[in-house]
């Protein structure tokens, strides 16, 4: 024990441990899912009765579920990019330029993190129903967006603050337009930030379930329509099935978004040297 | 971007005095990029949240509303024993939820703030990626472990530890706190872990020159410099968890219910709105009460150590 003082602060063998534990309690229960969808009997418990690939069979025959899939992936596709875009405008704002109430608005677009989904939920269909729009993918939509644009806006953001304007300002010196600047040097250097931001935005809309059981009209996007299958026990391995998918591919995206961003903050450093 | 103020004409007119001043002003180009965001956010935040408000001081009549303001549907959920009942079962869960996770999360953040030299990205991706799957599929996951043919007790059935299933694993508060414990694990780890991240290691080193034990400099530097960060967790654990329905709805059965169940169910099953919107109120405003004093006593208790 008296020998750690080489590194003060430096945890003893005991923490692996307990970090080891805590990964599989994170891990272990979301694996259920893929082991089961295997597992041939539409019973989920033990023991495995064997292997079988029919319960991602019926999953492809089964159109509706197929349909609420398209939706969601549609939906997600068309509210990254608008959250994306509004977050983009709203950090280059922010991180560039200096404005009276500044902090007070930055406040008021983070505030949706901050706030219980189920308010968000009640108070845009309140909204909703006051204008007399029809619930629809469209009006799921808008809600995905005022959810969205937070995490949008917060990537986007630290992606730009540590931007180095003299760049910008030597474009403009040596006789680049504005349009030109920004197509040639704020972009690039701000793409990592966007691909990170289109990828989070569309996990988080093509996840979002309590926004969209509120919001939706017939057409249901998946999450909704995996809820109103989570009754029928006959249902539920082909249900297992999609989950496992969802969970592999979120795994993948994620990772990408957060392995771009990192790209992103290296090459950063690189051009700032050269 | 100040050639157009070069070229403009001699008789400025209206327009090109507003130019001339949007180009010479930091706010108003700020304002300019920021006003589709802050326009979206004012029509689907702001207004909505104002409506709620509205709502919650109107009266139910027939399927239209009476828009006289008035109390009563306050009156009504404070009078209302069910309700309070419910108010409190939730407070309490959600704080035994941040509890644990905060509890559990705190060694892992410890962990790789300062046991883990190289790879830290990679546990911090590790450790966030559960967080970005499907909330909906990891509570479903929970519900089908727990569950009496669930995962543990045909497990436990199959090694022939038990005979017949345990009743106790679901549907009651002891799994929401479970499955939540589960589910909210990444907002208690990263800003711990950044609070952690932070501390200045000399601070560390000047206290073990001076004598302090391992336990001491924890206990005394460490700790009190990393509240920050648990004071942050624990709100951002604390405030969700209380809304949430998706996990009451699935693992707690009739003994799990939270507020979010009563608000939805006034909403989409008895469509009493002002109501709805009324326990929606009066659950965020108990519920800023108790952050605000669990806040300040925290910060208190902070001060006191040091």
């Amino acid at each position: 024990m008296s020998r750690r003082m080489a590194r003060v602060g430096d945890p003893g063998g005991g923490l692996w441990l307990f970090a080891i534990a805590y990964l599989l309690f994170l891990y272990v229960p979301v694996l259920f899912l893929p082991i089961f969808s295997l597992n041939d009997s539409i019973f989920v418990a033990f023991p495995l009765t064997g292997f079988t690939t029919r319960w991602y069979e019926q999953m492809l025959a089964d159109r509706d579920m197929l349909n609420a899939l398209s939706v969601s992936l549609r939906v997600g596709t068309v509210v990254a990019v608008a959250a994306t875009i509004l977050g983009l405008l709203g950090a280059k704002a922010v991180t560039r330029y200096r404005m009276p109430g500044q902090r007070a608005v930055t406040a008021m677009i983070m505030l949706p993190l901050f706030i219980p989904e189920i308010i968000l939920g009640i108070s845009l269909l309140i909204l909703i129903n006051a204008v007399s729009i029809p619930l629809s993918l469209l009006t799921v939509t808008i809600g995905h967006i005022m959810l969205c644009t937070p995490f949008a806006m917060a990537v986007m953001t630290s992606r730009l603050d540590g931007f180095d304007r003299s760049l910008e300002e030597a474009s403009m010196d040596l006789g680049e337009s504005p349009w030109m600047t920004f197509w040639r040097v704020t972009f690039p250097l701000a793409l990592p930030g966007i691909v990170s931001s289109l990828l989070l935005t569309f996990i988080v809309s093509f996840d979002e379930f309590l926004l969209s059981f509120f919001l939706a009209g017939q057409e249901l996007p998946l999450p909704v329509f995996i809820w109103s299958q989570l009754r029928f026990p006959a249902k539920l391995p082909s249900v297992l099935a999609m989950g496992a998918l969802i969970l592999i591919v979120s795994c993948v995206v994620v990772f990408i978004a957060e392995w771009v961003r990192q790209i992103g903050t290296t090459g950063e450093r690189k051009v700032g040297v050269a | 971007m100040t050639a157009g103020v070069a070229h403009a004409p001699r008789q400025r007119g209206v327009f090109d005095r507003l130019r001339a001043f949007y180009l010479r002003s930091d706010a108003a180009k700020g304002y300019a990029l920021l006003s589709p965001v802050m326009i979206t956010m004012i029509v689907l935040l702001a207004a909505p949240l104002i409506l709620l408000v509205l709502y919650s001081l109107w009266t139910k009549l027939g399927y239209g509303v009476d828009t006289r303001p008035t109390f009563d549907r306050y009156r009504e959920v404070l009078d209302s024993k069910s309700y309070i009942d419910i108010f409190l079962r939730s407070v309490a869960m959600s704080g035994l939820v941040t509890l644990v996770t905060v509890g559990l999360a705190y060694p892992m953040a410890y962990f790789v703030a300062f046991g883990v030299k190289r790879s830290k990205f990679v546990w911090l991706v590790l450790l966030t990626i559960p967080f970005w799957t499907s909330y909906l599929l990891r509570v479903f996951s929970w519900k089908v472990i727990l569950g009496y043919n669930g995962v543990i007790n045909s497990g436990l059935m199959s090694l022939g530890l038990i005979s017949e299933p345990l009743e106790f694993l679901l549907y009651n508060q002891t799994a929401v706190v479970i499955t939540m414990a589960h589910a909210y694990a990444a907002f208690a780890i990263l800003p711990i872990y950044v609070s952690l991240e932070k501390i200045d290691r000399t601070l560390l080193e000047a206290a073990a020159d001076l004598g302090d034990g391992a336990w001491a400099r924890f206990w005394r530097v460490t700790f009190p410099l990393s509240m920050p960060g648990v004071i942050g967790a624990s709100v951002l654990i604390f405030v969700p968890t209380t809304g949430d329905y998706v996990t009451p709805t699935l693992v707690g059965g009739p003994t799990g219910q939270m507020i979010a169940n009563i608000i939805q169910v006034q909403f989409l099953k008895i469509n009493d709105w002002p109501l709805g919107s009324a326990l929606a109120i009066s659950a965020m405003a108990m519920v800023a009460i108790f952050v605000m004093l669990f806040v300040s006593a925290a910060q208190l208790a902070t001060r006191q150590i040091r």
